[in-house]
């Protein structure tokens, strides 16, 4: 097991150093410039944009800018924002609650509505619930969360005028209010992430239940006298959750895809919205840092999918 | 419009037959700019009208909290590394200039005691230095008082080119600060300086403590702490910033107006995109107030039908334009295209040049496209089209430019496409990736097919058009093409500097990187000459008749086809009062004075 977990991180070390080359090369040959604003101002003399191109070296060769950021990174020196001046570092963990406060509760909402529905779904198939429920579920992880925050934004807060669709990080409220209001806030962002990914849970869930629900252990429980409750909980949702689980885990980086979209329409500021203002201002050392830490997840929550799957069944060795 | 004429204008302007506010409108429709307009009217002794208040408060505070909202989120706190609008007006919450320009383009004191002038002796009459008087007992937000060093302190800071300031722009005419004594300050320049007003006014002038950035000039700029928590002496002092999402201000107890500001905290939220923007203040009132409103007027009329807000229009210096090559852009010399080596085989006849002028439908275009937010016009320099200047009016009209193309010997092919010596009238004509730009372009080209002339289209990203990678032939400072369109920004109060742009030094090239502003390669001696006369002239009055020359000189040789001038349009909450936007100066211009109905 440890020596399996030891090759495998091993592995894992070339597969980020080729992504992060990949990574930084794209970003290098893509077009634009963080400077063009700059360019666009005429105020502002060109020396002074060359002058800053100079001093934070864009205009050294693609490999020397590079190397220059594999050595400070291994260094544990982020680098800055070319737009903000702000270390990389600080700018990442400043957008980090907001992006785990709202993915943490999607995950936990899409987890409450899936397990329930898709257990009951699958022990009577083919039901009205069972209709209606699958129905739903196509619908869900058919519409895009672009699509559905922007319907959301619409009935909830312009026709209906019930909830905010600006998040503000920062509320000067205390005490209950202060959690009221941030619950308000979050209700949107959470619940277009939260029903996409339970739609695709729910449909997971029924059918690995459905798979367990027909086993001979099943039966076996059933027939030595335990409750329906005890036999569904113990031995069926227990079981059928393995599959599901490591569907989870590997979901985790699409998860954090789903979000970059939301957070930008609700401006959340997390993790996504800083993306894509970095991507757009060309801001390559936050674009480089935060899509490196979007593929160390996709390599970590691989990991985690595989050891977990191991844990929860144990007929799996690994060697 | 002469010098001669000018003065007449000014004089009927001191005798109060003609309003200060309509004379100062005639200048911008003449191209010229509300300041320097403002200028001419000090110079022969008309005074200053004040901006009035409507809510005149008894005592600072009481009002909670405004929300504010910016569809570009601030990224930085200091006002000499602003990356642009965005980042100036987060910096105007917390600092502050000399003077701000109030919407009529009148310096307004705000650190200073007075605005200097001829009269009050502080601008020298050689035009060679200029003596600011500041406000005593202003105090930095951590309680030192504010005095003369600070601003000597904020040009050294400027001009150390380690210090990399983008601000530089508006400092480097200034040989010496002297300090008088501790609350006066002269500025010494090279050469006679008709404009003194461009270091320490407006949003490029905000002053910065001495105190807390002195350990941080040049190389070491970007490590000072104060670049995020800033000290200023603004009527709101520092809570909490965070990049590219939030800036939140408090009261500042100790400002330098009595009774002001009105709000206890400030909050400007940043991000996302103008349209719903816009809908937070105008339909659902989330927000109080929000920046550029770049909304189709259609949207922005039927959400100010509920009521809660109203879209506030205001002319600044935007003009959306379209740029004629006048060098070939399909030849390739010493390894570059559009080189000044060659001359543009069909755009150089005037009479091609002349039709296109009449083939652009800018009443179309206004009515069609933008409504209240782009007004056709003309002259290359701002003008709303009820003040065009009366050396050039548009037109419209297809047969008109069927005639000059006739006359001019471009006969129609058998495809329909005027040709002349086995040339033919095909242009490719490009711009950036924006709805509103696809539909002109398709209005043009409409009109040209029916004179015919074949336009093909391009549509650039903006990312990449806009960018100053010196190596990517798409950009607009390249300029590969026949045609371009784009809208020019004016940030400057005084128009020296924008109209650098058709000066033969400032010929954009590869031996300039393409960094330089001169983008169509139009040369003009005559031009020349008058810009640099306009550069030491001295009389605001004869410099104005120099500005508007310049503008006719662009207009009539057809170097750029104006489309629409585009004011500034931001969304205000109904219930806010006092909130006079500026065209001039920052949406925070005067934000000490802004309040709220309760």
């Amino acid at each position: 097991m440890y020596k399996y977990l030891l090759r495998r991180t091993l592995i894992s070390v070339p597969v980020l150093a080729g992504i992060s080359a990949v990574l930084f090369t794209i970003l290098a040959l893509a077009p634009g410039d963080p400077f063009e604003e700059l360019a666009t101002n005429p105020n502002v003399p060109a020396e002074v944009r060359m002058n800053l191109r100079a001093k934070f070296g864009l205009d050294d060769p693609l490999p020397v800018r590079y190397a220059r950021w594999v050595v400070s990174m291994m260094r544990g020196d982020w680098g800055f924002s070319f737009v903000s001046r702000v270390n990389v570092d600080t700018l990442i963990l400043q957008r980090l609650p907001a992006t785990l406060v709202v993915l943490g509760s999607a995950l936990l909402l899409a987890i409450l509505i899936a397990i329930p529905i898709g257990t009951y779904s699958a022990l009577r198939p083919y039901s009205i619930f069972d209709q209606v429920a699958t129905t739903l579920a196509f619908i869900g992880f058919s519409l895009p969360t672009f699509f559905t925050g922007l319907l959301f934004i619409l009935l909830f807060s312009i026709h209906l005028d019930w909830l905010p669709f600006i998040y503000r990080a920062d509320i000067s409220a205390t005490g209950w209010r202060w959690y009221w209001e941030h619950v308000r806030q979050a209700i949107m962002p959470v619940a277009v992430l939260g029903l996409f990914q339970a739609a695709s849970m729910t449909r997971f869930m029924r059918a690995s239940v459905l798979d367990i629900v027909r086993l001979d252990y099943v039966n076996t429980a059933r027939a030595k006298g335990l409750s329906e409750a005890t036999t569904l909980v113990k031995h069926v949702v227990r079981n059928a959750l393995i599959p599901v689980v490591t569907l989870v885990a590997l979901q985790v980086p699409n998860i954090f895809g789903g979000a970059i979209v939301t957070e930008q329409i609700f401006r959340v500021p997390g993790i996504g919205s800083l993306l894509i203002a970095s991507i757009l201002a060309n801001d390559t050392p936050v674009v480089m840092a935060v899509t490196f830490i979007f593929s160390c997840l996709v390599v970590v929550s691989n990991l985690a999918a595989d050891l977990l799957y191991g844990w929860l069944d144990p007929r799996i060795s690994y060697r | 419009m002469e010098e001669r004429e000018l003065r007449t204008l000014i004089g009927a302007v001191k005798a109060g037959t003609l309003s200060r506010r309509r004379f100062v409108q005639m200048m911008v429709g003449l191209g010229l700019t509300a300041p320097l307009a403002a200028q001419m009217l000090a110079s022969a002794g008309v005074a200053r009208a004040e901006t009035k208040w409507t809510f005149n408060p008894t005592k600072r505070g009481g009002g909670g909290l405004v929300k504010t909202l910016w569809w570009q989120a601030p990224t930085l706190l200091n006002p000499h590394f602003a990356n642009g609008t965005k980042d100036q007006d987060a910096c105007r919450i917390l600092y502050e200039p000399l003077g701000a320009y109030d919407p009529d383009g009148n310096i307004v004191p705000v650190l200073a005691a007075e605005v200097p002038g001829l009269q009050n002796g502080q601008v020298a009459k050689d035009g060679l230095s200029v003596t600011w008087r500041l406000k005593k007992n202003v105090q930095w937000h951590d309680g030192k008082p504010f005095t003369a060093d600070d601003v000597v302190f904020n040009w050294e800071y400027v001009m150390d080119p380690a210090t990399s300031a983008v601000t530089v722009g508006q400092y480097r005419d200034i040989t010496r600060i002297d300090k008088v004594d501790s609350h006066t300050v002269k500025l010494v320049f090279k050469s006679p300086m008709p404009f003194w007003a461009a270091a320490f006014c407006g949003p490029t002038g905000m002053i910065i403590p001495k105190h807390l950035f002195q350990a941080f000039k040049g190389d070491k700029s970007r490590e000072a702490p104060t670049n995020v928590k800033p000290v200023g002496t603004g009527p709101y002092r520092f809570v909490d910033f965070k990049p590219g999402d939030i800036v939140r201000g408090e009261l500042n107890p100790t400002y330098h107006v009595p009774n002001r500001p009105f709000f206890d905290q400030i909050e400007m939220k940043g991000g996302g995109d103008a349209p719903s923007a816009a809908r937070a203040v105008l339909q659902t009132g989330e927000f109080d107030y929000a920046w550029n409103m770049q909304v189709e007027d259609e949207q922005l009329k039927r959400w100010e039908q509920g009521g809660k807000g109203r879209a506030d229009i205001v002319s600044g210096g935007n003009i959306e334009h379209i740029q004629l090559n006048t060098t070939d852009p399909w030849t390739e010399v010493d390894g570059e295209k559009s080189s000044i080596k060659t001359k543009h085989p069909v755009l150089s006849d005037p009479a091609v040049r002349q039709a296109l002028n009449v083939l652009v439908d800018r009443g179309s275009i206004q009515e069609e496209i933008y409504g209240r937010t782009g007004i056709a016009t003309a002259n290359f320099l701002n003008a709303p089209s009820r003040f065009v200047s009366k050396n050039t009016k548009w037109v419209f009209n297809v047969d008109k430019a069927n005639q000059i193309l006739e006359a001019a010997g471009w006969k129609r092919g058998a495809d329909g496409i005027r040709a002349k010596d086995g040339k033919k009238l095909k242009f490719v004509y490009q711009t950036s990736v924006n709805a509103p730009r696809q539909k002109t372009q398709q209005i043009v080209k409409q009109a040209c097919a029916k004179a015919g002339i074949d336009l093909d289209l391009k549509a650039v990203t903006a990312s990449v058009y806009f960018s100053s990678d010196p190596a990517n032939p798409d950009t607009y400072s390249h300029f590969y093409t026949d045609l371009q369109m784009f809208t020019t920004t004016m940030t400057q109060p005084d128009p020296q500097r924008f109209m650098d742009q058709f000066t033969s030094w400032e010929v954009s090239a590869k031996d300039n990187k393409f960094a330089l502003t001169n983008k169509t390669r139009w040369r003009n001696e005559e031009y020349d000459r008058t810009w640099k006369a306009a550069e030491t002239e001295m009389d605001p009055v004869k410099r104005a008749a120099l500005f508007v020359k310049m503008n006719d000189l662009v207009i009539q040789n057809i170097v750029v086809i104006p489309v629409v001038f585009r004011p500034r349009v931001a969304a205000i909450s109904n219930r806010m009062r006092d909130v006079v936007q500026s065209g001039w100066d920052g949406d925070f211009w005067a934000l000490a004075y802004w309040s709220k109905q309760t």
